[in-house]
């Protein structure tokens, strides 16, 4: 068990994320960055849908209540055991009464926290990914416990593993949409001539960007979207539906991430910059 | 039964969309989940299917699809449902609603621009039947069609930052219920006291696309009573099957 003493900014328990009640409207979540997440639960020999928390842009302060080994991806928060500094990717072996902090976010926006074993929250509708009303709450909070087994020895079977830092990737790759075919010349090449900015709309929900395209006049039928959908509003904003994204929409849905870049564009924060690519 | 024409498109590498010609029309929405039935049939692993008015969404979860394939088994369905035997049920939901002012903090606005009386505008909205086009936007979200046109009124000029859990709204040719506490620009003429969606349940949602529902009106002591049921978990909705 550990137990969060100050909670981050956006501070949530994921997994891969509850499949089978998207006929019901309930949204997929799970991880945003599952690059990241898999590369964490290999290093601890887990499964690669063993929960870990996710933690948005600045870090909490966790006091560990039983031995374990941690591994921490994604984002490079400046992390410290017990004020040592800590790096990502590594397999850490963790005593009962050691505190693990957060500093500076140097690099990316999300970043993992996963334990051997995974995290025990309580699972609703088979996982155990944190979405409000689906689960009870939306986030962790001061003062809240997280359950976890405890391991007290462990011998990890990697060391490391060698893979590209897609943290430094700014280019998402997409795929042709359902209403890609109504955009015009002259929307198709701002879509892909320049960079975009991401706004400060940007959540698990969704990532709004700061440039207008040409807008539209098109009506269409509510349809079904996935996380990594992009929408086009008719004033010419192009919203990105993320994890925790609604499962139908009534906006053209003009590209569609691949699921890289939907990890690519997981680590992306207000005021940075991303372009498209067509496949 | 009718059978219309699809289109089939790969949407990402997870997903395909169907799509039946661009109308919001009952035999279009029973072609489509005739089928999901005859697909659901096939009993392959990983695949999530979600209907809404004239399409179908259908993904899998356990990675990349190998769309040749299942374009050609999509096709093979279409042309073959009907001979499905294994239907999925569907049903009339009977659904209470408090029309008091309390809750329908817009009924008597709405009511004057429809140039209705309140006792009209209720009698209306409770005497048809209207059918499950889709669940989606929230969680137990229903879209409902078959709206009579008197009851057709544009959303309001500012939305309402909150709009309480179980109200009961008109907007276009839509009326539906919000099923949790969110922003929210429909017209506010009642509160259904019981939740459509509840995670806490082992079917979270009652209703599914291509059901119907018909809402009744109840007082404020049936709405606490009811409302009591649905927290303690004893509340059964009324319902009647429509395939049988």
């Amino acid at each position: 068990m550990l137990k969060v003493l100050k909670s981050g900014f956006f501070v949530t328990i994921q997994d891969l994320g509850r499949f089978g009640y998207r006929d019901i409207g309930v949204p997929v979540s799970g991880v945003m960055d599952q690059i990241s997440v898999k590369k964490a639960n290999k290093l601890l020999d887990n499964k690669p849908e063993a929960a870990v928390m996710e933690i948005a842009m600045t870090g909490p302060t966790l006091l560990f209540e039983s031995p374990t080994y941690i591994c921490l991806s994604g984002a490079y928060l400046s992390p410290a055991l017990n004020n040592k500094p800590i790096e990502n990717n590594k397999v850490i072996k963790v005593l009962k009464s050691d505190v693990l902090s957060y500093g500076r976010l140097e690099e990316g926006f999300r970043s993992y926290l996963a334990v051997k074993g995974g995290f025990k929250t309580k699972k609703v509708l088979g996982s155990y990914s944190q979405y409000f009303p689906v689960t009870e709450n939306k986030c962790l909070e001061d003062g809240n416990e997280v359950l976890f087994d405890e391991t007290v020895s462990f011998n990890p079977l990697l060391s490391g593993i060698k893979m590209e830092n897609h943290l430094k990737l700014a280019d998402l790759e997409v795929y042709r949409g359902p209403e890609f075919e109504l955009l015009t010349d002259q929307q198709l090449a701002s879509l892909f001539s320049k960079p975009f900015t991401v706004s400060k709309a940007n959540n698990r929900m969704a990532y709004q960007l700061s440039e207008l395209i040409a807008g539209h006049k098109e009506s269409m039928l509510t349809s079904g979207t996935l996380p990594g959908t992009v929408q086009l509003t008719p004033a010419g904003r192009l919203i990105i539906l993320m994890k925790d994204g609604q499962t139908t929409g009534g906006y053209p849905r003009i590209l569609q991430l691949s699921e890289t870049s939907i990890c690519v564009l997981a680590q992306k924060k207000f005021g940075d910059s991303i372009s498209f690519t067509l496949q | 039964m009718k059978s219309y024409p699809i289109r089939i498109r790969p949407y990402g590498k997870h997903a395909v969309l169907v799509e039946w010609p661009n109308l919001v029309d009952k035999s279009i929405l029973e072609d489509i989940l005739a089928f999901v039935d005859c697909f659901k049939s096939l009993n392959l692993p990983g695949w999530e299917m979600s209907a809404a008015y004239n399409s179908l969404t259908m993904v899998n979860h356990l990675g990349e699809i190998d769309y040749g394939h299942i374009k050609k088994l999509i096709d093979e369905c279409h042309s073959k449902k009907t001979k499905t035997s294994n239907r999925t049920e569907r049903y009339l939901w009977r659904i209470p609603v408090c029309y008091d002012l309390d809750f329908g903090i817009d009924i008597e606005e709405t009511s004057a621009t429809l140039g209705l009386s309140v006792k009209k505008l209720i009698e209306l909205h409770t005497s048809f039947e209207y059918t499950v086009y889709g669940i989606g936007f929230l969680p137990g979200f229903m879209y409902l069609g078959g709206l009579p046109e008197d009851l057709e009124i544009p959303r309001r000029k500012e939305p309402r930052l909150n709009v309480a859990k179980g109200s009961v709204g008109l907007a276009g040719k839509q009326t539906g219920i919000y099923p949790q506490d969110s922003p929210g620009g429909w017209n506010i003429i009642g509160s259904c006291p019981v939740s459509i969606f509840n995670p806490d349940l082992e079917k979270p949602c009652f209703v599914n696309v291509g059901d119907k529902i018909q809402f009744y009106k109840i007082s404020s002591a049936e709405y606490d009573l009811r409302k009591i049921e649905g927290e303690v978990g004893i509340y059964k909705p009324e319902k009647t099957i429509l395939n049988a």
